[in-house]
């Protein structure tokens, strides 16, 4: 911070005291009916059981010092949220100390009544996502199950007057079927669709040479999104978020450290972002031994990566530092090795050839690696928990070493 | 969506359903909530804002702000800020 020109202020609090935690994600469960090969939640989520998850009234707690501090967006997240059957209470407490409510859901578990009872509630919006969109691509071609659970979930949304927001994590083996997923969002009736290609943590990243798309690929999703974007104008909003991979300067992650961002995972660890908590050498905070107010603005795992002064000299000098701020820590740590290297998605990071290398195995005629796709579900998480428990190391791909 | 300023001068914009408007102490500003984003308002665009409840047309609304901030000719001003809000479905007119 001491290299940016803000000037001094005669407030007690240094110019470089943060901002309020504006977003809050509730991360009710780790619980979900789904098993996505790309899902970021941690590796080792069935740690938490059932029984470790935050009871309604730690919720409600949150929730309250959240927005005492100011918070004003609250998502609610998972796992699937709608496998907690106290949502509606949260979501009523959320709304009537004036959130912005969001529920990210697969749908799965959205009855016409409960979707009654969220919208008595006071829920904003729902961001309607495919989680498995190859078989319900499959579906909706072929008009089964999976697309008429979506169909009537949208038919509820569009019933309740909420805005119409579905997301569609994007990835090699249902890239070149986007003119599908965007019809598919056509006739949903869908406002607003996100286009997100799959970035590659925790589950993503263990499957990342299967969900890699090539250049070829992604070049031509992109081409006919925008040719989709020209001919729908306003009736649709499509958004594309390409996979850092292909870039070569690192994204804002969160759009900086502990700046905007509060998740709290199921059992009440709070986390700058959704996978730090993979991170060494930071001990995160719970919500059941301290506030959100001391957790946002004393603690150490909050603290850590705020601002530039953590940096390796590579990221201090450079003239992008405050644009990008080294990128994302959990990247560097999984590639790096270091939690405060530069992002190796930065081409002047010493480890780019490790994105690189990535990028080159995606791009090989007939790539696709004949290892199975590992499912997010409990078996293979505990699996993967006594590996991890066994080595010290970041969880890498098969078959890659930095 | 029509922009605001080819309405009919009896036009009275409405806040879009889908964006919630409401002031927030901690930022001590309006501020335009919507799925998963919000707008920090300045003084004005959320004064303009708050009066766009289906109730006022663009001459009540023009003339309630001169009295507010004491001054004349904001026509054009206010006119151009909800030319931009009906574009960006902030508000539509009824």
């Amino acid at each position: 911070m001491t290299a940016t020109s803000s000037p001094p202020t005669a407030q007690a609090d240094p110019a470089n005291r943060p901002g309020p935690p504006l977003w809050l994600l509730a991360e009710v469960t780790y619980r979900c009916p789904l098993h996505c090969a790309f899902c970021y939640n941690p590796t080792d989520f069935a740690r938490t059981t059932p029984a470790d998850e935050l009871d309604t009234d730690g919720w409600l707690r949150v929730l309250h010092q959240a927005r005492a501090l100011g918070s004003v967006q609250c998502g609610f997240s998972g796992g699937e949220p709608l496998m907690r059957d106290d949502l509606e209470i949260l979501v009523a407490e959320a709304h009537k100390l004036g959130y912005y409510t969001n529920l990210l859901t697969s749908g799965v578990g959205l009855s016409p009544a409960r979707a009654e009872a969220l919208k008595a509630a006071g829920l904003d919006h729902i961001q309607l996502s495919f989680q498995d969109t190859t078989r319900e691509l499959n579906d909706f071609l072929s008009h089964t199950r999976t697309f008429d659970l979506k169909q009537q979930v949208a038919g509820s949304i569009k019933e309740m007057g909420w805005p119409m927001v579905m997301n569609c994590v994007i990835h090699r083996l249902n890239i070149d079927h986007i003119d599908k997923i965007i019809e598919m969002a056509l006739a949903l009736g869908a406002e607003y669709l996100e286009l997100a290609n799959s970035q590659y943590y925790a589950w993503a990243l263990l499957n990342r040479d299967q969900l890699m798309p090539s250049r070829a690929q992604l070049e031509r999703a992109e081409r006919i999104t925008k040719e989709y974007r020209q001919k729908l104008g306003d009736r649709l909003r499509i958004f594309f978020v390409v996979p850092d991979y292909y870039e070569i300067r690192p994204k804002k992650c969160m759009n900086g450290w502990g700046n905007v961002f509060l998740t709290v995972t199921p059992d009440g660890t709070a986390l700058p972002c959704h996978t730090a908590r993979m991170l060494p050498g930071l001990d995160f905070p719970n919500v059941r031994d301290h506030s959100v107010q001391a957790i946002w603005y004393e603690s150490e795992g909050f603290n850590r990566y705020r601002g530039t002064d953590w940096m390796h000299d590579s990221c201090k000098t450079c003239p992008d530092r405050e644009k990008d701020l080294g990128g994302c820590r959990c990247q560097a740590w999984m590639l790096a090795g270091d939690p405060s290297a530069p992002d190796p998605v930065c081409d002047k990071s010493p480890a780019h050839h490790l994105v690189q290398d990535a990028v080159a195995r995606a791009n090989q005629p007939g790539a696709l690696a004949a290892r199975p796709l590992i499912f997010r579900d409990p078996k293979a998480s505990r699996a993967l928990s006594e590996q991890a428990a066994s080595s010290s190391a970041p969880a890498r791909p098969a078959g890659t070493t930095a | 969506m029509t922009p605001a300023t080819s309405a009919p001068p009896t036009a009275c914009p409405r806040l879009n359903g889908h964006f919630r408007l409401q002031f927030e102490t901690a930022q001590d500003a309006w501020v335009l909530l919507y799925p998963e984003g919000m707008i920090r308002l300045n003084p004005s665009a959320g004064e303009i804002l708050r009066r766009c409840d289906g109730s006022r047309d663009i001459p009540a609304i023009v003339a309630e702000l001169e009295a507010l901030f004491d001054t004349r000719g904001l026509d054009h001003d206010v006119r151009a800020f909800l030319d931009m809000a009906g574009t960006q479905r902030w508000i539509t007119l009824s």
